[in-house]
């Protein structure tokens, strides 16, 4: 007979069976990082192991970097002009099954997607004199962000993985109209981005874009100062902005904070100083790189802002600690690994005839200005 | 399962209802609607009403339903007006205070902010008056008025948050956003950003009180409940005249911890737990910012927080030169053709 005790504990039970239906059943694996009682420990589920990708092999042997230059041989050649021919060529036949490979959609057709098949050396296609700017700041990451690359280095496909546009992009939210019909205010908005919370949702324009401000907001004196006029709005910010790390990362945040003082360094472990360098590198790739290409991009490779997609955390990192797994990649590929020779000066003619790049503009000085500022961040 | 031993009321009483005693003041009559309720009588007492509105009570009322329309309002607006959308977001939705370039003035644009003020005097003067009722009634009923000295407790912690410290530090966008995540988020965004307010030694009496409400909750209402087969629940006539329920219970206590609060001790007890809870709690909130800035380092000064092994990490924004701009103009970027070869990656760490 069903009595009113037994429908209670069937009632319970179903209740406490669809509260759980949100949890990831199944055991997890916790791995201690720092110093014991202090909690700082990495859970990760075995079971739901995101896959981080394989690397392409290199597309032939690496040929030996003797012979002659590729600039002695090919006409505007600009950024690669230092290597040999071999390497060159074995370098654009890397790129172009890293950006646009074989199983690309056919608009997007190897060699073709950058170069006009006609001239190579002609500058005419966009992507062209986009990859050109894109191989210095792969060149740029390497040999100035080993603090966050380290011996892994990036190359093209790190980001890229077989996509003309990198998978993991932002661009410029819409600002606020000052009207209340649909605004948020930024926040306030069930998303992915802000791991469900009503967080600000974009923070990479606010710390790692253009106008990229400092995101730290403790103080370092125990009473208020007039040095840190950052309020409990600017927390919020941070907060979501370290929550995309979190998980660009897949990881706690006790991956790098001592979570009882989040500003600590002497509490942090090394892998916060290896993120910090990793913040400045993204900045730098933003304003420095792909800011100052505005206007060399096609209107349907900016975003409703007019600006194009910039890089994060999770454009090479794609829910790894380590993009692709650390896989051991860029030391295949000497030429991605340092910025050419600076040999040239304002106003050289170089090899061949260069049509004047229309809408290249030079770094604003104001974002060459802004990266030693932005140090302090 | 003994009759004495239940989770709701078993025994519910029938009849006139029980109207009250007259008023001794020049009170507003009561509103003289009573009725009987099966379901209310099992959680608590079957008779429902009369119930006293007065002024008071109406213009609380009044200022209360305007400050929810308002937040719903602007929620609701904040979707375009989307019924759906409203339901669906609607523990993310918020009505945020005004932003930190307005300051503390209250001429804000009702978009920038306006209405988060407009809402929040409506509320304010809403809860307010309901004090002001909780007070007059007790008195009307010739009660003491600790329910509105406890009330007036959580209101200073209310006022604190809402105007006194935003008030302080001179910038509205210190308050709390009205709205259910929205709050909670600004909670955990206020402590990181004051340095962790669990060193803050208010904020840690708060939680104590907080905790030992519930603790002593839990003691006195499982000790009423298990001399309730002696008539334990009859406490003001147990306290009055100290019948075998009350002994019972006294000695259980002072059995098992060697000491007992009285039938009238305990409730005096509850009141105060639960009225520093809040009063403690809006010390710290009131000192966050206005006299510490950072509770972490302030616990580390007064010896208030453990120290653990330095991890020998150091802040590299202290040592970090920003590498030097390449020119963006490719044209710029001729070969030199007697460059050597590239080298390699200087070798660092392994990551």
């Amino acid at each position: 007979m069903l009595t009113l005790s037994k429908l209670t504990t069937m009632g319970a039970l179903a209740v406490a069976a669809l509260s759980l239906g949100a949890c990831d059943i199944g055991p997890k694996t916790s791995e201690q990082g720092g110093f014991r009682g202090t909690g700082i420990a990495q859970i990760s589920d075995p079971d739901n192991k995101i896959d981080p990708g394989t690397v392409p092999p290199p597309p032939y042997e690496l040929p030996p970097p003797s012979g002659p230059k590729a600039s002695e041989v090919y006409q505007n050649v600009k950024v690669l002009g230092h290597v040999s021919q071999e390497e060159f060529d074995y370098t654009m036949a890397a790129i172009t099954q890293w950006i646009v490979p074989a199983d690309a959609p056919p608009e997007q057709a190897g060699c073709n997607y950058c170069h006009n098949a006609e001239n190579l050396a002609d500058d005419s296609k966009y992507t062209k004199v986009v990859a050109r700017r894109m191989i210095q700041m792969t060149q740029n990451i390497n040999q100035n962000y080993s603090d966050h690359v380290k011996k892994t280095g990036v190359t093209c496909y790190t980001c890229h993985r077989g996509n003309a546009v990198p998978k993991y992009v932002w661009t410029d939210p819409k600002p606020s109209d000052g009207r209340l019909m649909g605004n948020k205010r930024g926040q306030n908005t069930p998303s992915p981005v802000t791991a469900y919370a009503s967080l600000p949702l974009s923070t990479a324009s606010m710390y790692l874009g253009l106008d990229a401000k400092a995101a730290r907001v403790q103080s370092k004196t125990i009473h208020p100062t007039t040095l840190n006029l950052k309020g409990t709005k600017d927390a919020e910010a941070n907060y979501a902005i370290m929550m995309h790390l979190s998980r660009s990362l897949n990881v706690n945040c006790t991956y790098c904070h001592n979570s009882r003082a989040f500003a600590q360094w002497g509490q942090s472990s090394p892998q916060r100083a290896q993120a910090w360098y990793g913040l400045q590198m993204v900045k730098n790739a933003n304003q420095e790189y792909i800011h100052p290409l505005t206007s060399v991009f096609p209107a349907n490779r900016l975003g409703p802002q007019g600006d194009p997609y910039k890089t994060n955390c999770a454009t090479c990192h794609q829910i790894q600690r380590k993009p692709l797994g650390g896989a051991q990649m860029a030391k295949d590929y000497p030429a991605l690994l340092t910025l050419g020779p600076k040999g040239a000066v304002p106003g050289a003619a170089p090899a061949g005839a260069a049509p004047a790049m229309p809408g290249m503009v030079a770094p604003a000085p104001a974002a060459a200005a802004a990266a030693p500022a932005a140090a302090g961040n | 399962m003994a009759s004495y031993q239940n989770i709701f009321t078993q025994v519910q009483l029938r009849g006139h209802p029980e109207m009250g005693m007259p008023h001794k003041d020049d009170s507003e009559p009561r509103i003289p609607l009573t009725a009987y309720s099966y379901w209310m009588g099992k959680l608590g007492q079957a008779q429902l009403g009369p119930l006293y509105l007065g002024k008071l009570g109406l213009a609380s009322l009044l200022f209360g339903s305007l400050s929810i329309a308002i937040m719903g309002l602007n929620m609701l607006a904040s979707v375009n007006w989307n019924p759906n959308r409203f339901l669906k977001e609607f523990f993310w939705l918020a009505l945020e205070p005004p932003g930190p370039e307005w300051g503390f003035s209250v001429y804000v644009p009702l978009a920038e902010g306006g209405w988060w003020i407009i809402a929040g005097f409506f509320l304010t003067a809403s809860i307010l008056l309901w004090w002001a009722r909780t007070y007059l009634r007790a008195k009307a009923l010739g009660m003491g008025t600790h329910i509105a000295w406890a009330f007036a407790s959580a209101i200073w912690l209310y006022l604190v948050l809402g105007i006194i410290r935003p008030f302080l530090l001179g910038s509205w966008s210190e308050a709390v956003p009205f709205g259910i995540f929205p709050h909670l988020d600004w909670t955990a965004a206020f402590s990181i950003r004051y340095g962790n307010l669990f060193y803050n030694p208010f904020h840690a009496l708060s939680i104590a009180f907080l905790y030992g409400s519930t603790l002593l909750f839990a003691m006195h209402g499982a000790t009423i409940l298990a001399v309730g087969r002696y008539g334990g629940e009859r406490e003001i006539e147990q306290i009055y005249d100290r019948g075998t329920a009350s002994e019972r219970a006294g000695l259980f206590w002072r059995w098992t911890m060697g000491f007992n609060a009285t039938m009238e001790s305990i409730h005096r007890w509850a009141w105060w737990f639960a009225v520093l809870t809040t009063l403690t709690g809006g010390i710290g909130i009131l000192l966050t910012g206005t006299v510490v800035d950072n509770w972490y380092l302030w616990a580390q000064e007064h010896g208030f927080a453990p120290a653990y092994p330095d991890t020998g990490v150091v802040d590299p924004s202290t040592s970090f030169v920003a590498p030097a701009p390449v020119p963006a103009e490719p044209s710029l970027m001729a070969a030199d053709p007697g460059a050597a070869a590239p080298a390699a990656p200087s070798p660092a760490e392994g990551n």
